[in-house]
């Protein structure tokens, strides 16, 4: 299991003389201005967001849309939407249900725009034995592969960003590049990140993913349709996590994955509404969140609904 | 003003094997920076950093160089505060050490980053430093002000006895007074960076700042005495061997101490036996089939109690062959365990559960020995550059150092 992700998805292995061609090179390359390619004066200097205004996020978003479409050949759209008042995202997970197929893993990839290769996925589903010691993370399983799901003698748990109210991930961050909104998205800013990982060592949900290579999506499967603080396509070397879909859910749709979920184990709402389903959920099930004793207060509900 | 190029002067002149030795160290470093160039190209995919384990080798080494950094301070108390002489006569080098290996810090964090160049981000005013709440903020406030401390003390005695006199203790009183906290501090806040982290029980012990500070002072000085060693080997200066005995024995109660923190932290895991006690059964006797860290963590064991009985028997301690088997292994023990042994760990298993095995690539590695290449070249410099002015070779006759 290891072993696998061991593997350097790019291939990139080096042997002593590769390196010291690569040496050479590369302190050649710093003497020519090739190697600032990717150099960008604004971009090096650019702001960080909430300390833009309205007029300079245009020009950032602007900019960012051309940078896209150049590299990826098509028209790309960021928004910069805000948080509706009055609404706080909560999202709840129906334990009972879920049959670990990982749909809503790879339709959060394709709708968040994340790394083909190497994989980035920003949920993980773990496989729990049946009538073995409760949420036994140690001894789960997130590599599990049957013929077909669910299995006879295991359940599952997919787990993601829990969008704590008491963030630790904020906490930890030297540069506020992660923040949580007025709507409970717990978001970060790809321009700001310096890719220290702090948040990563941070976090106990092991939501965080970071970008150790250039992340590597196909033009055609590109979602066009993005949120600066969403699925705009990211950097090498920042993090990034999920945002419940705020491209989507700002714009009053539900997140990808809750749309995909083929035995409807996942439910969404404003927490805020009385009447809204998510409310209802916890009121009425038997409602736990991971990791209480960490007091991190997540937005996130696993239920058993049967 | 004379003196000053004298100085600089003899910083390129010397032997065969001073040459030597700075071509050799350029290559290493030249090696390192060809690798980081390729990192900075390719990003953090060359190493073997993943999700899981988010810090590896960098932070180790980061981590390790605190201590040594930190430890300066062992120094300074006795040589400015209590006016104890053999060791105020080297105290200057110790600040240089505290200097080298805070530098040496820096560049690892800056190695370490996947955007180097938003590094300005973290500073305050021009970046947005989230202080106080994050303790990264609080680390580079510290570690750059312990620096900065560091260069004025040694700038300070250095201008005096280039003008060959004794250190104005009232004027600096204040900055050493100041000094002491702070690298107390600076060992503290890097303690405190993983400490406070609830999500990482092997971290989010009480023991962990404690036990910092005593490994911290068991290495840093053990490193001491070794260059002190050297810089006696290779010029005039005369190093008083009580001053050396001193440090041995302060060390000898820093071992003792950080082994009886090792003991009640492996006490008090394995005996209540929760599953917090995953990591540290990890490091001890592999998880589930994975024990990479195994054999060194019980190789820093055993190298941490040799030393210790070295340094505690007066013989042992006194005589030079033993006493340097001892420093040796006292700085292995502590680098494997302040740096590979307790970044690692932290992340096996991760928030999850899922166990990855961490261990440095070749690329890594070069990276890292680098930087070390620099610390050593960067301290051999300031050392060339200082020991002529410390021992008034360049002043007048009639200028003698009281």
């Amino acid at each position: 299991m290891s072993k696998k992700i061991r593997n350097n998805p790019l291939g990139i292995n080096m042997d002593r003389r590769l390196f010291l061609k690569g040496a050479a090179a590369g302190l050649a390359a710093t003497a020519l201005p090739a190697a600032a390619e990717a150099f960008d004066m604004s971009a090096f200097l650019q702001k960080h967001f909430r300390e833009m205004t309205e007029d300079e996020i245009k020009k950032v978003i602007a900019r960012l849309e051309k940078e896209a479409s150049l590299e990826w050949k098509k028209d790309i759209h960021i928004s910069a939407a805000k948080a509706t008042p009055g609404v706080k995202f909560g999202y709840g997970l129906d334990l009972s249900r879920c049959i670990g197929c990982r749909k809503c893993v790879y339709a959060c990839v394709s709708e968040n725009n994340q790394s083909r290769s190497p994989q980035v996925h920003w949920i993980s589903v773990l496989r729990f034995k049946k009538g073995e010691k409760w949420i036994d993370l140690e001894n789960s399983e997130k590599y599990y592969n049957p013929k077909q799901v669910p299995e006879k003698d295991f359940f599952y748990m997919p787990v993601q960003c829990q969008q704590c109210e008491n963030s630790p991930c904020v906490k930890a961050c030297p540069t506020q590049a992660t923040w949580k909104e007025p709507d409970g998205i717990v978001v970060i800013d790809y321009n700001w990140c310096i890719g220290c990982r702090y948040c990563m060592a941070a976090c106990p949900y092991g939501a965080r993913r970071f970008n150790w290579s250039k992340p590597d999506i196909p033009a055609n499967e590109l979602n066009a349709e993005t949120h600066y603080l969403g699925n705009r396509p990211r950097y090498k070397g920042v993090v990034e996590k999920c945002t419940f879909c705020i491209q989507r859910t700002r714009a009053g749709k539900y997140p990808a994955c809750v749309e995909i979920c083929p035995v409807g184990a996942r439910k969404f709402g404003n927490l805020l509404d009385p009447k809204s389903e998510i409310r209802y959920l916890i009121e009425n099930k038997r409602v736990f969140r991971l990791k209480e004793d960490l007091n991190t207060n997540p937005k996130f509900y696993y239920f058993f609904a049967t | 003003m004379k003196v000053l190029f004298a100085a600089i002067g003899n910083v390129v002149k010397g032997d065969v094997r001073y040459y030597a030795w700075l071509a050799f160290l350029s290559a290493l470093i030249v090696a390192g920076v060809g690798a980081y160039l390729q990192q900075f190209d390719k990003g953090l995919i060359v190493t073997a950093m993943r999700d899981q384990v988010s810090w590896g080798f960098y932070i180790a080494n980061f981590t390790f160089l605190v201590g040594v950094a930190a430890a300066a301070v062992l120094l300074v108390i006795p040589a400015y505060l209590y006016n104890f002489k053999p060791i105020k006569e080297i105290v200057l080098f110790g600040e240089m050490l505290a200097i080298t290996a805070v530098t040496m810090c820096i560049l690892f964090i800056m190695v370490d980053l996947g955007q180097p160049l938003r590094v300005w981000h973290l500073l305050p005013v021009i970046g947005r430093m989230n202080f106080p709440a994050s303790i990264l903020a609080w680390d580079v406030i510290v570690l750059n002000g312990y620096l900065a401390i560091n260069v004025l003390l040694v700038l300070y005695a250095l201008y005096r006895l280039s003008m060959g006199k004794e250190y104005k203790l009232a004027l600096i009183f204040p900055l050493i007074l100041l000094s002491i906290p702070w690298a107390v501090s600076i060992h503290t806040v890097t303690a405190f960076l993983y400490n406070g982290l609830s999500a990482r029980p092997f971290w989010n012990a009480s023991i962990l700042a404690p036990r910092f500070l005593a490994s911290a002072f068991c290495s840093g000085p053990a490193l001491m005495l070794i260059i002190l060693q050297l810089i006696r080997r290779f010029s005039k200066i005369e190093i008083d061997q009580k001053a050396i005995s001193k440090i041995a024995e302060l060390i000898a109660y820093t071992i003792g101490i950080n082994l009886f923190l090792l003991g009640a932290e492996v006490f008090k895991e394995f005996y209540s036996g929760s599953i917090h006690k995953a990591p540290l059964e990890y490091l001890f006797f592999g998880l589930h089939g994975n024990s990479r860290l195994v054999p060194w963590t019980w190789m820093a064991l055993l190298f941490n109690i040799t030393a210790f009985i070295i340094f505690l028997i007066p013989k042992t301690r006194e005589s030079f062959l033993t006493l340097n088997i001892g420093a040796a292994l006292i700085i292995a023990g502590v680098y494997i365990e302040k740096g590979m042994g307790l970044v690692v760990p932290g992340f096996i298993p991760d928030t999850l559960g899922e166990i990855y095995e961490y261990w440095p690539t070749m690329q890594e590695v070069i990276i890292t020995v680098g930087i070390w290449a620099f610390g050593a070249l960067l301290y051999t410099l300031m050392v060339k550059f200082a020991l002529p002015i410390y021992t008034g070779g360049l002043i007048g006759a009639g200028k003698q150092r009281s």
